[in-house]
């Protein structure tokens, strides 16, 4: 049982986290930026004024600087820094020493994504039916939660803010099992091509690879949820990561998509069993907005 | 180099802007999104009467958030343009002369640019913080019910932003 006590500290705790990340980038996130920022002034200087780059470059470069400039903003007005202020997607683990019930928690999130809605001036963008009301909830929520129970420890969630305009760029492919790597690499670098401009680059790309349609999306949003720069354990997964990173700077769609030398901050690749007659790849853009919380209660992380 | 740019466009302005171009805007501008533009959209269609006569004006795609107590408007930087490409040949045809958004445009976008001696500007994506300082005033003009997606009226100083379709049809995606 969660006593009123509780619950007002896990609400207020969902709305601080909300809040921090409306306005804030993860650090690790921010050195990524500034090492994008360095790497493309240092290729823009080495052009010639006659270099038909040139343009692309300086524009890519802007695009970066008003980015710092932004952020800058963001933290001394409390602005969000975008004002597509997402969908909160959140991953809860529920460990067993918490003994919380589903509800419990779920009340105190969707009351600490209100107060966040309101406190931060996100933007209501959540309507209450896709196809037919569209009616704009004016709460932003429903929330899209994901329920892992989890055998020992204590409660975590972990949430994201996810704008929309790189969402709509998420894609999935289901490939032959005998597809093997290159054909998993070119697939993920076509859907990444194919977003181009649109999801607001730099990106930062999640994907899941395995499990079954639904699930590999699901993987590549917790792949979205890892620390940016963390890589995944097992090393060739960790090597495609880096081929990935690699061959995305390689499109030269470029910040902005005005075609700059770099264009990935990062990426994270989630793993999981399949059946063996396919290879589902799913992937989630994020823009470099990529906005996110966490939330820890009881137990070790 | 940023060149200033005072709204609404003349047609000297905008056939003398490249693609590339950085340029600040001050001025006015119309604010409307997807729910906007089916709107108007439909309006056309039935040869029925916009809210605003789009002659001469310039459509920024943008949904801000809330606005605090201390400021004009909320965060309010822009939202991807290729969702209104659809909508766009039948605005233009109507009198709307440029498009601020950001990311690409439909080749059938850059045809209604070139025909109607237009223009496309990229606003910086994801900067809704920045942008909020670059905004003197706003005024609902119509659809308030769909909230962050009404029809608004902007004053804007100093928006800065990048030529992305010129009026000749020069792409920063081509």
């Amino acid at each position: 049982m969660m006593n009123h006590q509780q619950k007002d500290e896990l609400t207020g705790a969902v709305r601080d986290a909300l809040l921090h990340a409306v306005t804030h980038l993860e650090p690790s996130l921010m050195t990524r930026l500034d090492w994008m920022h360095r790497e493309t002034m240092s290729a823009t200087k080495v052009l010639g004024a006659d270099d038909a780059k040139k343009a692309r470059y300086e524009a890519s470069l802007e695009v970066l600087e008003m980015i710092q400039e932004n952020l800058a903003i963001a933290d001394a007005t409390g602005l969000p820094m975008c004002q597509d202020t997402g969908m909160v997607v959140a991953f809860v683990e529920m460990g067993s020493d918490v003994h919380f019930s589903m509800q419990e928690v779920g009340e105190a999130l969707d009351n600490g994504i209100a107060l966040a809605v309101r406190d931060g001036f996100f933007r209501n963008s959540v309507v209450s039916d896709p196809v037919f009301d569209r009616e704009n909830t004016r709460t932003n929520l429903p929330a899209v939660v994901h329920w892992f129970p989890k055998e020992s420890g204590g409660l975590t969630i972990r949430m994201m803010l996810k704008g929309f305009g790189s969402e709509n760029c998420s894609a999935l492919a289901m490939l032959n099992p005998t597809a093997g790597v290159e054909t998993v690499l070119s697939t993920i670098l076509d859907m990444v091509r194919k977003a181009g401009g649109k999801p607001c680059p730099p990106i930062v790309l999640g994907v899941g690879l395995g499990g079954t349609a639904e699930r590999a999306l699901l993987l590549s949003k917790k792949a979205l949820l890892r620390e940016v720069g963390s890589t995944n354990p097992d090393p060739r997964y960790a090597r495609l990561e880096q081929q990935l990173f690699d061959s995305i700077q390689d499109l030269h769609i470029g910040p902005g998509g005005f075609g700059g030398p770099l264009t990935a901050l990062a990426v994270a690749v989630e793993h999981e069993p399949t059946h063996i007659a396919g290879l589902p790849v799913g992937v989630s853009i994020s823009c470099w907005a990529d906005r996110k919380a966490v939330v820890q209660w009881g137990g070790a992380q | 180099m940023k060149r200033e740019i005072l709204l609404p466009f003349d047609a000297e302005t905008i056939s003398s802007l490249k693609a590339f171009d950085r340029v600040l805007l001050s001025g006015t501008v119309l604010v409307g999104r997807d729910q906007v533009h089916q709107r108007l959209s439909l309006l056309l269609q039935n040869g029925e009467d916009l809210p605003v006569p789009l002659q001469g004006e310039t459509m920024y795609y943008m949904g801000p958030s809330a606005t605090p107590d201390s400021m004009v408007i909320g965060s309010c930087g822009p939202t991807t343009s290729a969702r209104m490409d659809p909508f766009v040949p039948a605005l233009m045809e109507a009198g709307l002369v440029a498009t601020i958004g950001k990311g690409p445009r439909s080749p059938q976008v850059t045809e209604a640019i070139k025909r109607h001696g237009g223009l496309y500007l990229i606003a910086f994506g994801g900067c809704g913080a920045l942008y909020a300082t670059k905004v003197v005033s706003q005024q609902i003009l119509a659809f308030g019910e769909l909230g962050p997606e009404a029809l608004v009226r902007l004053e804007i100083r100093e928006f800065p932003a990048i030529v992305g379709i010129d009026s000749r049809g020069n792409s920063v995606f081509s």
